[in-house]
């Protein structure tokens, strides 16, 4: 039996029929085909999967589909401006070298985003702390760290 | 994963109703423990309940003297809510100290008890605080909550739905994270009330369990030194890759006496 | 040079496109009527296979095929491929066991696949896979390295007799105990090289199809450079020729070493979508990355130092046992031996070494190159025993390695092993790292840390580890008529940032800006002929000095065509910076591959296009030698074990740096993998052969917490063997950091006796070695 969800997918409404399982990362991924958030892991631990759901950063390997109902997504895909500026914690990722393979990126990058919402200009501590469910294989975490303080206390400074 | 029925009550006794109308079937609070169990087809439920959409389960509000989180209040507004860090700032901490950002946005304090993991950081908080554990069918005391391996004295298709924590004189949680899963290797919650002081493990045992010996010393006399003396026996505790019973039977020493410096 | 040339610290051209979420990787790719096939794995680690029934699969929901080892085999699928062949001293071959793409008969490890469901979805398939009921008579196992060394250890493989594949050793140890015998001093160590899981972050995966009216089979997967795939499917599995062929990997979410290979799952996948005429695609779990992708490291030593009255060494001895897992994978005893044996005596200037390596068969997964393959573990061994050394001889650690060390005025050095260490600066490399770390401050720092009740340690590590891997590579530049250029790679980036540094060599090279050259890459149709791939840390040189050449030719043909433009000889014409010379006429590159697209534009016998390919071939047995000192600094909370890293310096000699941006974020994430191997990556099987930590949940990756800010630090001296003077950077982290690592948490607990502590060093064991030793010493 296949469920209707409608939600919002980066500012576009978005409907579709599921399966119950379905969970929201093969929404995302199959259904409307945005291959940008990545599935790196089968237990909530890697967090190359990471989107924001209402403004929050989540696995979208461990929620389902039909849970996104009328909920606000925006994936990797959602993030630059539509003129194609980069958000400042994409763009520090850039000028810090916090990718290589960049498969974690997407998810890295999400996440990145929560934590200079919730901590303005973040300390390094911090960052590695909140860092704790992304997991990267390629940087050592050093451009990561680096482009999450640079990009929150940019935001910060923006904001104030 | 196998595929099931999905269900979204938006009432408590709906969700109660379908939970007894179908013993195959299975509540789901933030799911970040039961959907990889079921990636991994290790479970294959006929019905998934959704408990989400409850409004009545969420939200920290104060009540007298005690504190009231609803079940399905997530880990990041327990450890975010003013009202909690005013009144018992140790165990926003603890909720704060749980897996990861992303679980936090989506894990719940009734899922996390409902499930009694061994290493989870919330039965050593409600234990060691002493909570009541409120389910739609009657108030369970922690002491009688936490029953052994992933057992709680839930009923089938019983539904937590709030945790009622007394405000305490003071409480920590002190946690030695696993390297891999974040869980507790060991975690320690010390708390101080008007009439003694509780002392409660998660990581170490089968499942959260008191420590009455350092109980009654740091009731008599809170300082570390009245429980250096204190031997953890190493008899009863988890024994694995990642930590033997015996280096358990000493984290927990340690974290207790860190726990009550900080004091 | 330019802002965009060689040497800059260039942004990378990819990263736009990778944090927008616009990258291919292998699972983003659907073929129309696409099939889904999930492997059927082994939960037994030694079995007989006495039955498989498949047939309530084959009735299962949505399943169009079911096969077994047998199916391909009776098609003429062979064996896979170990590429490897030594000899004991005695003039005896290796062991070497066949290893079929799905297991017939026997399995040997937990994962190793015996069945392929292929299905409609991957939901379908999943289901059907756990109705193919197997019928195993269990087999005694096999799970240690050092059981299966021992004479009680069940054999595995019956016809070989033993676990032990071949005894080699590089001479006869009698005449190194002779020199051994005038020692004044002893050092020996006995190591632990723990196993790893190599993990890079996209799991393996495949979706192939078969054209049938072409007889072609398109593939697309993870690879590291797909012309060795390409050529072992068609040959292997396929029974066609390469060119019918292709293997695709555009966006690969990391390599390590391990993606090079011809795995089975390639292969079968490969196989499937020509029998069933439909396309298959396979997406391996995390849990599959730990049973079936090849592990790394897993080795055992010991080794024996003799120093005369001064430190000098004056005889070294290592006997290694390596797990080798359940069959030999392509490489495997090339690690130990080639890979990392030979050069065990490092930067240290040592005429007499032995070692004996006995490779081990085992029921674990299978061990092949991760991430410096084999050279880790030489350096570690070697850096271990020096600290050995040092207690020995009441020397400082330091001191005892400057009376060792390779001067710079013997290079080039020839080892006693034949290998020529052309450059490096081994002291300055030694000064620099310890200057950066304030190594002479460290008492004040650590008698600070002793206040807040933390045991503060300090260790160092050099290293040297021969780059280069396969010794061919070819590399294409063509010019479009408006005079941008496209290089055809057969190196692959996959995080290394090619896109960038070949724009950067092209800018250099040929005057054309860093944004108009593009690479293509990843695709075996238009790799040039002759290309290899990226592995054994070799793109800068076989892939840059490639570039050199090629665009050598693209001047000199260039020079002709602007010859006849400015209607002069081309011996009159120079080139410099996009613009070709004649007296006071110029005419620029661009001009010039506007007219190469131009007959009219031609000079006489001058084909059309600006389209250039070199094809570098190198000795062999010549290799760089990428070498550096590493720092590492921490403090131990010695009542529950843990370890903080507080300060990390990396000084490596990468030769000439193309682009230090790119490089200082190999080291960074080098060294991430040598802390995680020495401080949180423990692969446990046990006794039965069961991986205990078989996902993230158990296996401890090094998280961001688990690392600190390092200080990344060139000390260049380039290489005299390779026209661009470029060493290997890809490698070096993941040598050095095991050995300081160790070194500065045992300098931290020297106080208690504490002289080694196995990898990795988890709480738990610190917390347990520092209780053995107080309860030693009370004894």
């Amino acid at each position: 039996m296949l469920i209707e969800v409608n939600m919002t997918v980066n500012g576009r409404a978005v409907s579709g029929k599921v399966e119950a399982r379905a969970l929201l990362v093969d929404f995302i991924r199959d259904h409307l085909r945005l291959t940008g958030t990545h599935v790196g892991c089968d237990t909530t631990q890697c967090g190359c999967c990471t989107v924001h759901v209402d403004g929050k950063a989540v696995k979208s390997c461990t929620m389902l589909a039909v849970q996104a109902k009328g909920k606000n997504v925006v994936t990797i895909e959602g993030l630059a401006s539509a003129d194609g500026t980069l958000h400042p914690v994409q763009e520090a990722f850039r000028e810090h070298h916090g990718l290589q393979c960049g498969f974690c990126t997407p998810g890295m990058v999400m996440m990145g985003v929560d934590i200079c919402r919730r901590h303005p200009n973040a300390d390094e501590k911090t960052v590695r702390h909140e860092l704790e469910g992304n997991i990267c294989r390629c940087t050592g975490y050093q451009g990561i760290v680096e482009a999450i303080m640079d990009a929150s206390a940019k935001m910060a400074g923006g904001r104030a | 994963m196998e595929n099931f029925g999905y269900h979204a009550p938006t009432k408590i006794a709906d969700a109660a109703q379908l939970a007894e109308a179908n013993e195959d079937a299975k509540l789901m609070a933030g799911g970040m423990t039961l959907l990889p169990t079921l990636k991994q087809r290790l479970a294959a439920p006929s019905d998934l309940i959704d408990l989400a959409g409850i409004a009545d389960l969420r939200g920290v509000c104060r009540d007298g003297d005690e504190i009231v989180i609803g079940a399905m209040t997530t880990h990041a507004e327990v450890h975010e809510s003013a009202v909690l860090r005013e009144a018992i700032a140790g165990l926003a901490s603890l909720a704060g100290q749980i897996g990861d950002p992303a679980v936090r946005h989506r894990g719940t304090i009734g899922g996390s008890i409902a499930n009694a993991d061994p290493a989870a950081d919330y039965p050593a908080g409600v234990l060691g605080h002493g909570a009541t554990i409120v389910t739609n069918k009657r108030k369970i005391a922690a002491d009688d909550f936490f029953l052994g391996l992933f057992e709680t004295a839930l009923e089938p298709g019983e539904i937590i739905t709030g945790v009622r924590f007394p405000i305490p004189v003071w409480s920590t949680y002190q946690k030695l994270r696993h390297p891999a899963s974040g869980y507790a290797v060991v975690g320690v919650c010390i708390v101080q009330t008007k009439t003694g002081v509780r002392v409660a493990v998660t990581g170490a045992g089968p499942s959260a369990f008191r420590m009455a010996a350092m109980e009654e010393a740091l009731t008599k006399d809170f300082s570390v030194k009245s429980i250096e003396g204190i031997a953890v026996a190493a008899d009863d505790l988890n024994n694995d890759i990642h930590a033997s019973a015996a280096y358990r039977a000493h984290v927990v020493s340690v974290l207790a006496k860190r726990a009550v410096a900080s004091r | 040079m330019g802002q965009f040339g060689i040497g800059q610290p260039v942004r990378r051209k990819e990263d736009v496109r990778l944090l927008t979420g616009k990258g291919l990787y292998t699972d983003d790719v659907h073929f129309d009527g696409q099939t889904w096939g999930v492997f059927v794995r082994s939960p037994q680690a030694h079995a007989k296979i006495l039955s498989i029934d498949t047939s309530a699969t084959k009735a299962a929901e949505g399943v169009v095929a079911v096969y077994l080892g047998q199916d391909l085999k009776a098609d003429g699928v062979g064996t896979l491929i170990t590429d490897v062949e030594f000899k004991d001293l005695s003039g005896k071959d290796m062991f070497r066991p066949k290893r079929d793409f799905l297991a017939i008969g026997r399995v040997r490890f937990v994962g190793e696949p015996v069945a392929i469901v292929i299905a409609e979805t991957q939901a379908q398939a999943k289901a059907a896979a756990e109705l193919v009921v197997v019928d195993y008579e269990t087999l005694p196992a096999v799970g240690s390295t050092a059981f299966a060394a021992s004479s009680d250890s069940p054999v595995i493989w019956e016809e070989h007799g033993s676990n032990v594949g071949i005894h080699w050793e590089n001479r006869a140890e009698a005449e190194i105990d002779a020199h051994m015998a005038k020692a004044k001093y002893r050092a020996s160590v006995d190591l632990v090289n723990n196993r790893v899981v190599p993990n890079p972050m996209e799991p393996r995966c495949a979706v192939a199809k078969w054209d049938a009216d072409a007889g072609e089979l398109t593939m697309y997967a993870p690879t590291q450079g797909g012309r060795r795939i390409q050529q072992g499917i068609a040959k292997i599995v396929l029974n066609i020729a390469a060119d019918k062929v292709r293997i695709l990997s555009p966006d690969v979410g990391g390599g390590f070493g391990i993606r090079g290979k011809i795995y089975p799952e390639l292969g079968v996948v490969a196989w499937a979508a020509r029998k069933t005429g439909r396309p298959v695609k396979w997406r391996g779990d995390r849990s599959e990355t730990f049973v079936s992708d090849y592990h790394g490291r897993d080795q055992i030593n010991h080794a024996e130092l003799g120093l005369d009255e001064n430190g000098k060494i004056v005889a070294l001895k290592v006997w290694t046992i390596v797990n080798c897992g359940a069959y030999f994978a392509e490489n495997g005893p090339r690690l130990p031996i080639n890979g990392g044996g030979r050069i065990i005596p490092g930067v240290y200037d040592i005429e007499n070494f032995y070692f004996s390596v006995r490779p081990v068969l085992s029921n674990t997964v299978p061990t092949d190159t991760y991430r410096g393959a084999g050279r880790p573990e030489a350096n570690f061994l070697m850096e271990r025993l020096m600290d050995a050394a040092a207690h020995a001889t009441g020397l400082s650690r330091d001191e005892i390695r400057r009376r060792n060390v390779i001067k710079q005025e013997q290079m080039p050095y020839r080892t006693q092993m034949g290998m020529v260490i052309d450059s490096g600066d081994f002291v300055g490399n030694m000064d620099m790292a310890m200057k950066a770390a304030d190594w002479a401050g460290f008492e004040k720092r650590r008698a600070e840390s002793a206040k807040h009740g933390k045991l503060r340690g300090i260790g160092l590590s050099n290293f040297v580890e021969p780059s280069g891997g396969r010794p061919t590579e070819e590399m294409r530049i063509a010019l479009t008529p408006d005079g941008k250029a496209t290089v055809y790679a057969g190196t692959h980036s996959h995080g290394q940032g090619h896109e960038t540094v070949w724009a950067q060599l092209l800018e250099s090279f040929l005057g054309i800006p860093f944004e108009d050259v593009s690479l293509v890459q990843g695709d075996t149709k238009t790799a040039p002929k002759g290309s290899a791939g990226t592995f054994g840390s070799r793109s800068s040189w076989m892939g840059g000095v490639g570039l050199q050449r090629s665009a050598k030719r693209i001047v000199e043909k260039g020079t002709k065509i602007a010859a006849n433009l400015m209607q002069t000889e081309p011996s009159a014409v120079t080139f410099d910076a996009g613009v070709f010379r004649a007296g006071t006429t110029s005419v620029t590159i661009k001009e010039v591959a506007k007219a190469a697209h131009d007959p009219k534009a031609l000079p006489e016998g001058v084909e059309a296009g600006l389209d250039e390919s070199y094809f570098l071939e190198r000795d062999p047995e010549e290799f760089n030698y990428p070498n550096g000192t590493h720092v590492c600094e921490v403090e131990v909370d010695a009542d529950l074990g843990k370890i903080e890293i507080v300060n990390y310096i990396a000084v490596d000699d990468c030769g000439f740096v193309l682009n230090p941006f790119i490089v200082h974020g190999q080291v960074y994430g080098g060294v991430a993998q040598g802390v995680g191997q020495a401080m949180t990556e423990q692969t446990v099987y046990d006794e039965d052969g069961q991986l205990v930590t078989g996902s993230f949940m158990d296996y401890g990756m090094p998280r961001a917490h688990h690392m600190a800010m390092i200080d990344a630090l060139f000390n260049e001296v380039r290489c005299k063997t390779n026209d661009l003077g470029v060493k290997g950077a890809g490698e070096a982290g993941a040598c050095g950091a095991p050995g300081a690592f160790v070194s500065a948490v045992c300098d931290a607990l020297k106080e208690f006796g504490i002289r080694n502590i196995d990898m990795p060093l988890t709480p738990d064991r610190v917390w347990q070695t520092i209780q053995n030793a107080k309860a030693a010493k009370a004894a």
